[in-house]
C-alpha cells in the first residue's frame, strides 16, 4: 500500500470513529430530550412531588440539587484553591508532594458509591448529622476536591513563568505576585474548572443516596431562617436531589406517571448540565477577552 | 572548540563612582559550577554590556545581581551595593529588587491594561495618590519612548501591543519604580531591527539617570550603546574594559577571536 492510500484509510477510520462518538452522543441526548421535554411544563417545575397520585412535579428536588451544589462549592472551592496554589506555586518536587499528587488522583477515581457509604458511616452515623444536605455536601466535596484542585493547579501552571519573574523583579513578594498577577491571569481557566465540576456534582446520585437521603420533606420557601426545620435553607434537613429522584422514581416509584416524571426530570437534569457547560465556555471566553483583548 | 586559558585575564578597575561591585561571585546549579569567580565593578550612570557565547554564564551572572537566581541556584561571593553585601540571607530581597530592577529577554507585560501594568507594583508598594500615579505613568512611558504611541489607549490591554512596544512597556514598568540600576537580559533579541533601534535609543536616554547593565548577543549593539563591556567565556570573565578598547584593541586572545568571529 502506498503512503497516499494508507493516509486515506487512516483518515477514513478516524472519521468513522468520530462519527460513532458523535452519533452515540446525539442519540442519547436526543432520546432523553424527545422522551422528556413533552412532560416538562411550568407546573412540573414549580410543584412538589406526589407520592401516590399522578401530576407531581420536581420543584423541591431541583432546588435541593442547586442548594447542595452551592454548599458543596462553598466548602470545596477554598480548600481546592489553597491546595491548587500550594501544588502549583510552592510545592517542591520531592517524594512527599509526589505522594500528595498520587493521593489526589486516587481520590478522583474513587467510586462515588464508596464515597457515599463512607459519608454515611462517618457523617450520618458517627458525627450524627443524620441524612442532611450538609452530610451530602461534605460527601460531594470529597468527590469534587480532586477535580477542582487539579483544574486550579493546571490553570495556575498555564500562566507563563515570565509573569512570576516580572512580578518578583519589580520587588513584589511571592504572595503578592500570586494574588495580583498569576491568579487573575489564571481566572478564566479556574472559572471553567469550577463550572464543569459543578455539572458533575449536579448529576451525582450514588454518593447522595446515603448522605443527603432519599426524601424531600415539605419546606417553606418563605421561611428564610436557616435554623428552622421547615426552612428551605436549613442545611440539616434531608434532601432528595434531582438525580436521586430519577433513580428512585424509576426503581420504586408507585405513581401512575412515574415513567413520565423520570423522563421529564432527566430532560431537566440534562438541560441544566448543558447550561452549565455553555456557561463555562461563555464565562471562560468572556473573562479571557476582558483581560487580553483590547476593549 | 578551541580552548582558552582561564588564567589570563584583563579586568580594569573603575576610577569613577561605582554603582555595584561583585567580588568572587560564583554560581552553582547543583553540582554544576556555572560561574567562576566574577569580580566586576559597574560605574554609575553608564551602560555596561555583558557579551559572550551562549552558555558563557552572562545571563546567570546578571540574574544574580538582583537575586533572581535565589530559588534555582547557589550563589557565593559578594555583591556590594551601597557599601552593603546584598548577597546575604539577612537582606530583604524584595527591597533589593526595588532598587535593582530587571527587564527580561521576552517581553512579559501583565495581562492587564497598559496603565495597570505600570501602576500595579506601585500601588502594591503603597503609592495610592492618583496624581502621583498618573505622573509616574506618563513619565515612565515618556522615558521609554512609548508615550506618544499609547497615550490615548492607556486602558487597553497591554497584550494588544506589538512585541517592541511590550518590551518598552516592560522598561517603563521598571523605570516607574524609580530604581537605581536597570538589568536587561537580551532585551532586544526577540525584536525586529526597528524595535531594537528604539530600545537602544531609549537606553541611551535612560543612561543619564540610571546605571544600566545589559546582556547582549549582538556585538554591534554592545559597541553602539555600551560604555564598558565585559567578555564572558565558559563561566569566567576574561576581559573587562572600555567598550572601544574591547572592540579595537582586546588584550585577551579569546575576546579577540569572539569579536572578530573566529570563535569556536
Amino acid at each position: 500500500m502506498n503512503s497516499k492510500a494508507a493516509n486515506n484509510v487512516a483518515t477514513g477510520v478516524i472519521y468513522l470513529l468520530v462519527t460513532a462518538v458523535v452519533g452515540i452522543l446525539i442519540f442519547l441526548l436526543g432520546y432523553i430530550l424527545i422522551t422528556g421535554v413533552p412532560h416538562v411544563s411550568i407546573h412540573f417545575i414549580t410543584s412538589a412531588a406526589e407520592s401516590f397520585r399522578a401530576g407531581g412535579g420536581i420543584r423541591d428536588q431541583l432546588f435541593n440539587s442547586l442548594y447542595l451544589l452551592v454548599l458543596t462549592l462553598i466548602i470545596s472551592f477554598p480548600i481546592a484553591l489553597g491546595s491548587g496554589i500550594y501544588l502549583s506555586e510552592y510545592a517542591p518536587h520531592n517524594w512527599f508532594t509526589g505522594l500528595i499528587r498520587t493521593a489526589i488522583e486516587v481520590l478522583s477515581s474513587l467510586p462515588s458509591v464508596v464515597v457515599g457509604l463512607f459519608g454515611y458511616l462517618l457523617f450520618v452515623i458517627k458525627f450524627n448529622l443524620g441524612f442532611s444536605i450538609l452530610a451530602g455536601a461534605i460527601a460531594l466535596t470529597f468527590f469534587n476536591l480532586p477535580l477542582l484542585t487539579r483544574s486550579i493547579e493546571e490553570s495556575l501552571e498555564d500562566v507563563p513563568n515570565l509573569q512570576r519573574e516580572a512580578g518578583l523583579s519589580l520587588g513584589l513578594s511571592r504572595w503578592k505576585t500570586i494574588t495580583g498577577i498569576v491568579f487573575p491571569a489564571a481566572l478564566p481557566g479556574i472559572l471553567t474548572g469550577i463550572i464543569l465540576s459543578a455539572g458533575r456534582v449536579f448529576g451525582e446520585a450514588a454518593a447522595l443516596i446515603y448522605t443527603a437521603g432519599q426524601s424531600a420533606p415539605t419546606v417553606s420557601y418563605t421561611n428564610w431562617n436557616p435554623f428552622s426545620a421547615a426552612s428551605f435553607l436549613n442545611p440539616m434537613r434531608p434532601a432528595e436531589t434531582l438525580a436521586v429522584h430519577i433513580w428512585k422514581v424509576n426503581t420504586e416509584g408507585v405513581t401512575p406517571d412515574a415513567l413520565q416524571i423520570s423522563s421529564g426530570a432527566s430532560a431537566v437534569l440534562i438541560v441544566v448540565i448543558l447550561l452549565f457547560n455553555l456557561a463555562a465556555r461563555f464565562l471562560g471566553n468572556w473573562a479571557f477577552k476582558k483581560m487580553t483583548a483590547a476593549k | 572548540m578551541q580552548t582558552y586559558s582561564f588564567d589570563q585575564k584583563h579586568i580594569i578597575h573603575i576610577p569613577t563612582e561605582k554603582a555595584l561591585t561583585t567580588e568572587n561571585l560564583q554560581v552553582f546549579y547543583g553540582d554544576n559550577h556555572a560561574m567562576h569567580d566574577a569580580s566586576l565593578e559597574f560605574p554609575r550612570y553608564r551602560i555596561t554590556a555583558l557579551i559572550g557565547a551562549s552558555g558563557s554564564g552572562k545571563s546567570t551572572y546578571l540574574r544574580c545581581l538582583n537575586r533572581m537566581n535565589d530559588a534555582i541556584a547557589t550563589v557565593k561571593g559578594k555583591i556590594i551595593y551601597r557599601d552593603t553585601n546584598i548577597n546575604s540571607k539577612k537582606i530583604n530581597v524584595y527591597e533589593v529588587r526595588k532598587h535593582i530592577s530587571m527587564v527580561f529577554q521576552r517581553p512579559n507585560p501583565f495581562a492587564k491594561s497598559i496603565r495597570e501594568n505600570i501602576t500595579f507594583a506601585l500601588r502594591r508598594n503603597g503609592i495610592k495618590d492618583k496624581q502621583e500615579l498618573a505622573y509616574r505613568v506618563e513619565n515612565s512611558l515618556k522615558s521609554a519612548a512609548l508615550w506618544d504611541e499609547v497615550k490615548d489607549d492607556l486602558d487597553k490591554s497591554a497584550l494588544a501591543l506589538s512585541g517592541g512596544q511590550q518590551q518598552r512597556l516592560c522598561i517603563a514598568r521598571c523605570v516607574a519604580m524609580k530604581p537605581d540600576i536597570l538589568l536587561l537580559d537580551e532585551p532586544a533579541s526577540a525584536l525586529d531591527p526597528i524595535s531594537t533601534a528604539k530600545i537602544e535609543e531609549t537606553l541611551k536616554e535612560l543612561r543619564k539617570s540610571y546605571t544600566i547593565i545589559i546582556v547582549t548577543h549582538n556585538m554591534q549593539q554592545a559597541s553602539r550603546i555600551a560604555d564598558y563591556t565585559a567578555f564572558f567565556h565558559m563561566g569566567h570573565v576574561l576581559e573587562y574594559d572600555k567598550t572601544e578598547k574591547i572592540f579595537t584593541n582586546p588584550q585577551i586572545k579569546a575576546t579577540e577571536d569572539y569579536i572578530s568571529g573566529n570563535f569556536g
